[in-house]
């Protein structure tokens, strides 16, 4: 497995990050939910928005998110190697996240992964494997961006990919015919009013 | 069969309005200001003698944690935080309760912190949860709003504040210590206990981490009664309790029953069956990746409670019910568990981050039968050295599974070591 660094070599250079005024005040909102001195609290929530504003993770934004929340730098780069949903190289507009954990596994993870990694390109679509989602009666799922799409094979992955790609949206949640985690044909349970 | 009237949570599949007017209606925040006016130690009598034991996993009565709490706030506020860091595989239930009903996680936040002297809360929301934590910061701002929290919540007189902490993927925050480490801005790494939170917790101040399920189930139990909840289930398996059913069923769901419902009946009834039909039935892990799984002749009759699993040498975890009929490859699925915990390892304790690589890639060539026979034994023993070795039960979460595998599919791993042995001799 390829070493995670705070500073691989292989990406494009970010000389300097600065919060758009509007991710400022956002920062500001997530430091105030924590008692005065306990500013540390708030570092995943502020990587997030500098994250969600450079579309991916370089150094030069956790240097500026350290400088906001008067942290040591190596304890902001510590928390962006740690978690999993820091990128820290550049990826495609729509990252999917598949999940091949066991519960999506047995029911096809594998056909829908194969898909995700024919139509990724780097540009357009990224792809990678995370460990369960947390959506497992409507597996398989994958993660696009923070919209979790459920209960998919090879054929509703191709055409929500496809859609995507056409620049549309494509409606979240399960992808046949059923009400969230729901059992297909309705509710066995809450039917009275 | 539970009927209706008797269910928590009314929105689960979320066909009706999941905002306060909608909670409202369902019963939620009716006079809360009456359930906190009975005091805190009354709350926590209440809880204790409902027999609610946590719904995150390990199980622990919940009324007795709460009373682990200082009785009187001295120099350090208390706090409550609620794991809404749902990552155990199989497991996806508090995601409902986020998504559909989080004015009942919301009210029970009140209630368990005003019970625990508490000023202020966090819910950790695991960072794939943005929608889920979107809903909840929504409820949560209705609330402020309606006067139901912040100052004089509920005119109860008691102030209270409620946050939501975004996680960014990590299963191990899921660990109560871990998640206080990664609520204080640091890598979520397990801390040794004693201190336990209750003493020194977040900001080492008096803390007690709770489930959303327990959260969210406290206001209905002291609106009813403990009377009403321990009803459900069997002595010391009380309640009612959220159910994912997943894998090769036919209808795979969430659905609400009363504890001790038998495994049978709450597959057949709710989720369709088995796919191909019970006699098809390979398995089940009855409680979420981290139990060991159980072959078809003991889910025959078993129960789906604490101590009817932990007879059986598995366990309820977070009642994540995952289903694998014959078609399975059964060392394969469990090899994929293997792979989980091992990228799930924080790395801090020696046991766990060289064992769980190590089971790992063992279990990987089990899949294949690239193996002794010999080797199914080192593996055994390698288990029971990880397990009760680390700090957190990571490591007795990546043994388990394993051991499982061995107490009862054994021949079909020996079955494979033969087969590829023979293959090899005759190529």
């Amino acid at each position: 497995m390829a070493m995670i660094t705070a500073d691989p070599k292989d990406v494009p250079q970010v000389a300097s990050f600065a919060f758009t005024p509007e991710n400022l005040e956002k920062a500001k909102a997530l430091i105030a939910q924590y008692p005065p001195g306990r500013q540390a609290s708030a570092v995943i929530g502020v990587l997030d928005l500098a994250q969600r504003q450079q579309g991916w993770l370089p150094r030069a934004a956790m240097d500026a998110v350290a400088e906001l929340l008067d942290m040591a730098p190596i304890r902001v780069y510590e928390i962006a190697t740690f978690y999993t949903m820091f990128q820290l190289r550049p990826k495609g507009k729509y990252l999917l996240q598949v999940c091949t954990t066991t519960p999506c596994w047995l029911r096809g993870s594998e056909g829908v992964m194969k898909v995700c990694r024919e139509m990724a390109d780097g540009e357009t679509f990224s792809v990678q494997e995370v460990e369960c989602l947390g959506g497992c009666v409507n597996a398989p799922v994958v993660q696009i961006n923070d919209d979790f799409y459920e209960d998919l094979d090879e054929t509703s992955m191709r055409r929500i990919l496809d859609a995507f790609r056409r620049g549309e949206t494509p409606k979240p949640g399960p992808q046949i015919d059923r009400q969230t985690s729901a059992p297909v044909g309705g509710p066995m349970t809450l039917k009275s009013e | 069969m539970l009927a209706d009237k008797d269910r928590i949570f009314t929105n689960l599949y979320g066909i009706h309005d999941w905002r306060l007017a909608g909670a409202r209606a369902r019963g939620a925040w009716d006079n809360t200001k009456a359930l906190l006016d009975r005091g805190p130690d009354a709350i926590v009598d209440e809880i204790k003698k409902s027999g609610l034991r946590g719904r995150g996993g390990a199980g622990f009565p919940t009324g007795l944690k709460w009373s682990f709490m200082p009785k009187e706030v001295k120099d350090r506020p208390h706090y409550l935080v609620v794991n809404a860091d749902e990552s155990e595989p199989g497991t996806c239930k508090d995601r409902d309760i986020m998504r559909h009903d989080p004015h009942l996680l919301v009210e029970g936040c009140l209630v368990a912190g005003f019970a625990m002297r508490a000023h202020a809360g966090y819910i950790y929301v695991r960072g794939e949860f943005y929608n889920e934590a979107e809903h909840l910061k929504a409820a949560i701002r209705e609330a402020y709003d309606a006067g139901l929290l912040g100052k004089n919540a509920c005119g109860s007189g008691w102030d209270f504040d409620l946050h939501v902490h975004r996680g960014a993927g990590a299963y191990i925050c899921g660990e109560e210590t871990a998640l206080l480490e990664s609520l204080e801005g640091k890598k979520g790494m397990p801390r040794l206990k004693p201190p336990f939170p209750a003493g020194a917790g977040l900001y080492g101040c008096p803390t007690t981490v709770n489930n959303v399920e327990s959260i969210a189930v406290a206001p209905t139990i002291l609106r009813r009664g403990a009377s009403w909840f321990s009803s459900f289930g069997r002595p010391n398996n009380t309640g009612t309790k959220l159910y994912c059913i997943s894998g090769h069923v036919n209808k795979p769901c969430n659905v609400e029953e009363a504890m001790s419902i038998p495994m049978r009946e709450l597959i057949e009834k709710y989720a369709g069956g088995v796919r191909g039909g019970w006699d098809n039935l390979l398995a089940v892990i009855p409680g979420g990746a981290s139990v060991p799984l159980l072959p078809k002749d003991i889910c025959d009759t078993v129960l789906m409670d604490f101590d009817a699993l932990k007879d059986q040498k598995s366990g309820l975890g977070t009642a994540a019910v995952i289903v694998m009929d014959k078609s399975t490859d059964v060392i394969k699925a469990i090899a994929r568990l293997s792979y989980f915990y091992k990228h799930e390892s924080c790395g801090q304790c020696t046991p766990c981050r060289e064992g769980t690589g190590w089971m790992w890639r063992v279990m990987e060539r089990m899949v294949v039968g690239d193996a002794r026979i010999e080797e199914i034994d080192a593996l055994e023993d390698v288990t029971k050295q990880v397990e009760g070795h680390t700090i957190c039960a990571l490591g007795d979460a990546a043994a388990w599974p394993i051991q499982g595998l061995i107490r009862h599919f054994r021949p079909e791993m020996e079955r494979r070591i033969r087969a590829r042995t023979r293959q090899l001799a005759a190529e």
